[in-house]
């Protein structure tokens, strides 16, 4: 008797437990549904707020970059006036010089840094040769390692070439935009090759093997099979590169020369000086141009997608 | 897709109007005066392109100059003039600071004819032997620099440097929020009615309090360096802020009612905000004197040239331009006493301070030994602010 009174009311506090659990999980799950709508808010907002507001300053019709003056296009004017020759000042052509140096190291070493980038994420997830995974250790490096650190070893490197090269041959070197396309495609190759490998990892291999069972070559079967399949990871290791290439301070400052001032260079420099407001400007076209290279990208992904579909 | 397709159109239509509403700006001229009005802060008066009267040595035709130097820290009309004059091509190049300087020089020179290093950097240069001796022979302009800011502690005789712009550090202040007006550096570090910002500068605010103990600025005995590093922390209750070098910005958005900053940027907020809000002030205990010089590394491939380019900004027309430009004081004499300088800046005792006020302040000397002990210092008053 006392056994199977004792059941019921074990089971009944087996349900109570239930239902408090089940109370406390639905809580838990609507506070889930507004997280996932706040949550990105909050996230946009950090993101996109100190970027609205820059292009809103562009805008302002001050020297100061915290208090609102009035609209004026007076910044954009001026660095309209430096790119078509007319009256410029000096720090504004100054500027688009540094831009214009920025933009031709981002591009050659992001080329570069891509070519390099792919075939050495290629070899190791297709090859099989000895030594492979500490190469894929290395890989990583750049990317742990501090930035300085690389900087200052890079330009004791090219002393130290340039040294030996005098000695031996009596040719005299200088840093330049060799020296610093050299070590941006050091450091950008990891980045693209790491994008590129994840993309070739997720890949059907059988794909390949179904295009060499046809009768393709292997340099028929890169182009025709592999190549458009990992153009994605390949485009997006590249836009990587170019931001970071773009964005990099330390490693060009140590190793470039006169006439190379890069933009964050120049940026850096207006610390000492009050911030020109024509670098909100040229900022706000920067974005504008990204956007809308971004905005081409992913159209030519869909574009892509659409007719593979078809 | 298509949707994306079409929001880049949408961007297209809205960025083509920007950009033709900028060019159609150019040609009416009631509009373009308007810019030039709105535009022309107090700090920037107009260039006087072609004013200098400095005449170039014969013999530069062709050639170029490499100028390493802070971004913007020369006049609009500066390097153009100088190319013109000399028939030389200059490049500018820019670096962030004087340790950044350093640092790209010591690996050898890259090719740079001419630099701007403060006044310590001038000294520990020296010793480094990464600058060479100036032919002064070939600067008679050298004659128009201020006797008081000659032969220098950091390089004497100015063996290799002459003075390019000169300030002070000085306390900016929100007038009405402080009610009064300040004298002393005890206004800072007292001051209750809200928050304050301090320099991110070791040397100067550990050489501030130095001088308030009654030490000497830039004393190499660690006993009174920690009873410096001590006074700042006791006196730190009511700093928001270790700013480096935008305590000026922070003083405009009202984060904070005070801010030690160096003359020439309290100055620019002064005349942006066209108003009397703001004051600025050299402490009566004295202050932090310092001094950018120009010097040409070693190795520079185009030393006579450098030595024309700095007899040519030390000529009175192109100094005062260039000071009137950041309105920092200029060390040409001459450019003062021709009233070549902008008489509202020539006029603020803060920039340009009285003699008795030259009798106190100080400037810092590299100490090699000491360097530690001061940054050691300086970090624990970080930490112990919570500003690190």
């Amino acid at each position: 008797m006392a056994e199977t009174v004792a059941a019921p009311q074990h089971t009944r506090q087996i349900v109570t437990i239930n239902r408090a659990q089940m109370r406390r999980d639905f809580a838990v799950r609507r506070a889930g549904k507004i997280g996932v709508i706040v949550e990105p808010i909050f996230a946009y907002f950090f993101l996109w707020a100190p970027i609205l507001l820059l292009v809103i300053f562009s805008f302002d019709n001050s020297r100061s970059i915290s208090n609102w003056q009035g609209f004026t296009l007076e910044w954009y004017q001026h660095i309209f006036n430096d790119v078509v020759g007319g009256d410029t000042n000096f720090s504004t052509a100054l500027m688009l010089h540094s831009l214009g140096n920025s933009l031709l190291v981002a591009t050659v070493a992001t080329t570069i840094a891509t070519i390099i980038g792919t075939m050495v994420a290629l070899s190791l997830v297709r090859g099989n040769f000895p030594g492979k995974q500490y190469i894929d250790g290395l890989l990583f490096l750049p990317v742990v390692i501090p930035e300085i650190t690389q900087a200052i070893s890079l330009l004791i490197f090219f002393s130290t070439i340039f040294d030996v090269v005098h000695r031996t041959t009596g040719v005299v070197g200088t840093a330049g935009f060799g020296t610093i396309i050299i070590g941006h495609v050091a450091f950008n190759i990891s980045y693209v090759a790491i994008v590129v490998r994840a993309r070739l990892a997720d890949m059907n291999p059988h794909l390949e093997e179904a295009a060499r069972d046809l009768g393709a070559n292997e340099w028929r079967t890169f182009w025709r099979v592999t190549f458009p399949l990992i153009l994605p990871g390949i485009l997006s290791g590249a836009l990587l590169a170019f931001t970071l290439s773009l964005d990099d301070f330390v490693i060009t400052f140590f190793n470039s020369a006169p006439g190379l001032t890069t933009l964050p260079v120049f940026v850096y420099g207006l610390l000492k000086l009050t911030v020109t407001p024509e670098i909100n400007a040229i900022s706000t076209l920067i974005l504008v141009a990204s956007t809308l290279l971004i905005g081409i990208s992913i159209a030519m992904q869909g574009r892509n997608a659409a007719t593979a579909a078809a | 897709m298509r949707k994306v397709i079409f929001l880049i159109c949408i961007l297209a239509l809205v960025a083509v109007p920007v950009f033709a509403q900028d060019s159609s700006q150019a040609t009416p001229p009631a509009t373009e005066e308007a810019i030039s009005d709105t535009g022309s802060a107090a700090a920037t008066p107009e260039a006087t392109e072609g004013a200098t009267k400095w005449q170039c040595p014969d013999g530069f035709q062709g050639q170029t100059l490499s100028v390493f130097n802070w971004t913007t820290y020369v006049a609009d009309n500066t390097i153009s003039d100088f190319e013109r004059l000399c028939g030389v091509k200059v490049t500018y190049d820019t670096y962030t600071s004087n340790e950044d300087l350093l640092a790209r020089l010591k690996g050898g020179n890259p090719g740079y004819d001419v630099i701007v290093p403060s006044d310590h950097m001038v000294a520990t240069m020296i010793q480094l032997g990464i600058v060479q001796p100036l032919d002064l022979d070939k600067i008679p302009n050298f004659a128009n620099v201020s006797e008081s800011l000659k032969n220098p502690v950091y390089d004497p005789g100015n063996k290799y440097s002459v003075p390019y712009q000169w300030g002070t550090v000085v306390i900016g202040y929100n007038k009405a929020k402080v009610g009064h007006d300040v004298t002393s550096w005890n206004d800072l570090f007292n001051y209750t009615g809200g928050k304050v910002a301090w320099l991110d500068d070791e040397r100067a605010m550990l050489g501030i309090a130095l001088t308030m103990l009654g030490d000497d600025a830039n004393s190499t005995d660690e006993t009174q360096i920690d009873a410096a590093r001590d006074f700042l922390i006791a006196h730190g209750s009511n700093v928001a802020a270790i700013a480096s070098d935008d305590g000026q910005a922070m003083l405009e958005r009202g984060d904070v009612d005070m801010t030690v900053e160096y003359s020439g940027d309290i100055y620019q907020i002064m005349s942006n905000c066209n108003c009397q809000d703001y004051g600025f002030v050299i402490p009566k205990e004295g202050t932090n004197l310092w001094i950018d010089n120009l010097a040409i590394p070693t190795g520079a491939p185009n030393k006579p040239l450098a030595d024309a380019f700095i007899d040519y900004i030390l000529d009175p027309q192109v100094g005062a331009d260039i000071s009137n430009y950041t309105a920092y004081a200029s060390p040409n004499q001459a450019a003062i006493d021709q009233k070549l300088i902008d008489p509202e800046l020539l006029s603020n005792e803060a920039i340009y301070p009285p003699a008795d006020v030259r009798d106190h302040w100080f400037t810092i000397l590299p100490n090699t030994d000491q360097e530690t002990i001061y940054n050691d210092a300086w970090d624990a008053i970080k930490a112990s602010l919570g500003t690190s």
